[in-house]
């Protein structure tokens, strides 16, 4: 088709705003990631850092030479490993189990429904969590969040999408539920698993509340609870704690950065995986009816 | 009775499966719930809700006369709307921009990968590169006091700044993501009607005008509506994050609130009748919001 000259220049403009807005996007990321490797004599001299010249592993030395920090890390790590797995299995079966025309499916529908509609308050929840005993233990930041009501119903929805002559060829083999699950459908829906799995995942990684209500001793304190404290309330001495760190401490600007770039990485690492499959967990939820 | 027995033993298996998730739901989501009747008594851990002496509707009573929540329900209702002026639009400019955007495949996919990222990094990254950029010793100032001899200003400690930076950070970290479903719905357009539009003469923003948004329309209305009905969520962990003592007039909101209120100061009763109050108006609110939404011909949420 041709163009006109005013569609061209239409073009033109859109095409920059839309770079203007990209790099909006992705210079505080730059800018960060600069610092990070930059010396604190090139950190102060220039204005906007996007590529250091000299590139310095000071900060990293440092942090990754912290307890604090390390701990956090591998804390989350296992956090979001274990979380996820249990996510992934609560909100498959029951959904699973929702989605045939078990005993009861009704009322259970309607108490998941309410639930999503009327979440329960944040003081009951914590009274509830601490009176299970589960202050300061890591199953605080997995058994409340187990089930996303509303992943649980578009989970369903998928299931429901399942073609049942799959399943009743199955019953025909003499198969249980049970079997039908776990050898049938579960293989049928590798591409949901996957899409809910990184969205659970990344909910935990990125989980800051939950380490401040439940975790009371820093030792078990998640990254983002760590992040905070070394970031926003500007506590450098934070990853100090248990650590006797003798050398020299490069600049407090420059660990922050590192910090706030170890943490992003994980994500980063996940990211094209997200991006093919959550265009399928988006519309997933955008079918649920 | 001999039927239900039956139906019961023909589905032990899936009710096996619905067990742990059931499970779920009755102590984190409907124990929390029944726990909430400590709104209505003097609760004391010591005594548990079983012995605390009932109070009736006292704590209730004294969230209309106290003055502080006025301001924490004029501050969550003011930053809410702010949003749904400013940040609600953006993902609906931003959509129809990239969908204006003609051929380039890769330049349009780079350009949605980088606006999606943000969505995915936690509150705390979100604030901590805000403060990074903004604090006396950061970029912004340095870049204003070299260039234009501007003295250090006080983006996070001064209270006129805390409501447009929760609206700009909001719309840095999601205004991408929310493109997905309007793209989508551009996705259903068809080209036919650009070309027809062409053919009696329309210009670009015509075409915008009159085949892009009303394809969006329809979309815009849902969503709004369901916006509408969440009103009194502005969510915790961006406002707990970017709040400081300076700021705390302008931001303290309800999720706030009640978390100063009943962890910080354990005053759970009184915290606990400020959250059930909020979640009996929010959920009459989302409720009529998915009725409305459905006499708009749509599904609604559920």
């Amino acid at each position: 088709m041709k163009e006109s000259a005013s569609g061209k220049t239409f073009q033109v403009v859109n095409a920059t705003l839309l770079t203007l807005i990209g790099a909006f996007m992705l210079f505080p990321f730059l800018y960060v990631f600069a610092v990070s490797f930059s010396s604190y004599k090139e950190f102060i001299q220039a204005d906007f850092l996007i590529w250091p010249k000299q590139w310095v592993f000071d900060a990293y030395d440092y942090i990754f030479k912290s307890d604090a920090f390390i701990r956090s890390i591998f804390f989350t790590i296992y956090v979001t490993i274990l979380g996820t797995i249990v996510n992934l299995l609560f909100t498959s079966s029951m959904g699973y189990a929702l989605s045939r025309p078990v005993v009861g499916r009704k009322p259970v529908l309607v108490l998941v429904l309410f639930a999503l509609l009327f979440p329960a308050g944040l003081i009951p929840t914590y009274i509830v969590v601490k009176e299970t005993g589960l202050i300061n233990s890591i199953w605080a930041l997995i058994l409340p969040v187990a089930i996303s009501p509303f992943n649980l119903i578009v989970m369903r929805q998928f299931f429901l999408s399942i073609p049942g002559e799959v399943v009743e060829s199955a019953v025909m083999d003499g198969a249980t539920d049970l079997g039908i699950f776990a050898r049938i459908v579960l293989p049928l829906s590798k591409p949901a698993l996957a899409a809910f799995g990184l969205f659970y995942a990344v909910g935990h990684w990125n989980n800051y509340f939950g380490g401040l209500l439940y975790m009371n001793s820093p030792e078990k304190w998640p990254v983002q609870v760590v992040l905070r404290q070394l970031v926003v309330v500007n506590e450098t001495n934070t990853l100090r704690v248990a650590t006797e760190m003798v050398e020299q401490m490069p600049p407090p600007e420059t660990i922050q950065m590192a910090a706030l770039l170890v943490a992003t990485v994980p994500i980063l690492i996940v990211y094209p995986f997200l991006q093919k499959h959550f265009a399928k967990g988006v519309m997933l939820g955008a079918v649920k009816g | 009775m001999q039927f239900w027995l039956k139906r019961l033993y023909r589905d032990r298996f899936l009710i096996l499966l619905m067990l742990p998730g059931l499970a779920y739901f009755l102590i984190y989501k409907y124990l929390p719930l029944v726990g909430s009747v400590i709104a209505f008594q003097d609760f004391s851990p010591f005594l548990g809700f079983l012995e605390s002496p009932w109070v009736g509707m006292k704590h209730f009573a004294v969230i209309f006369e106290d003055y502080e929540i006025v301001q924490v329900l004029w501050n969550t209702l003011n930053i809410s709307f702010l949003q749904i002026a400013f940040a609600f639009p953006a993902p609906i400019i931003l959509a129809i921009m990239l969908n204006e955007l003609r051929s380039n495949g890769w330049f349009k996919g780079i350009l949605q990968s980088i606006v999606y990222l943000p969505h995915f990094m936690s509150w705390v990254i979100v604030v901590g590169i805000c403060v990074i950029f903004l604090r006396g010793s950061g970029v912004i100032n340095s870049f204003l006091g070299t260039y234009f001899g501007i003295d250090p200003i006080p983006f996070l400690s001064d209270p006129a700044f805390f409501k447009p930076l929760i609206v700009l950070q909001v719309i840095w970290k999601e205004a991408g993501w929310g493109t997905v479903i309007f793209l989508a719905a551009l996705a259903g357009v068809d080209p036919q009607l650009y070309e027809a539009a062409v053919m009696d003469g329309a210009g670009r923003f015509r075409k915008i005008w009159h085949i892009t948004l009303p394809a969006l329309r329809s979309t815009i209305v849902i969503l709004l509506i369901l916006r509408l009905g969440t009103v009194l969520d502005t969510g915790f962990e961006q406002i707990f994050l970017m709040l400081n003592p300076f700021v705390m007039e302008q931001g303290n909101v309800l999720d706030t609130y009640v978390y100063f209120k009943g962890i910080v100061q354990s005053d759970y009763s009184f915290a606990t009748a400020v959250g059930l109050f909020k979640g009996v108006v929010g959920f009459g609110l989302v409720w009529g919001a998915n009725r409305l939404a459905k006499r708009f011909g749509q599904d609604g949420v559920y």
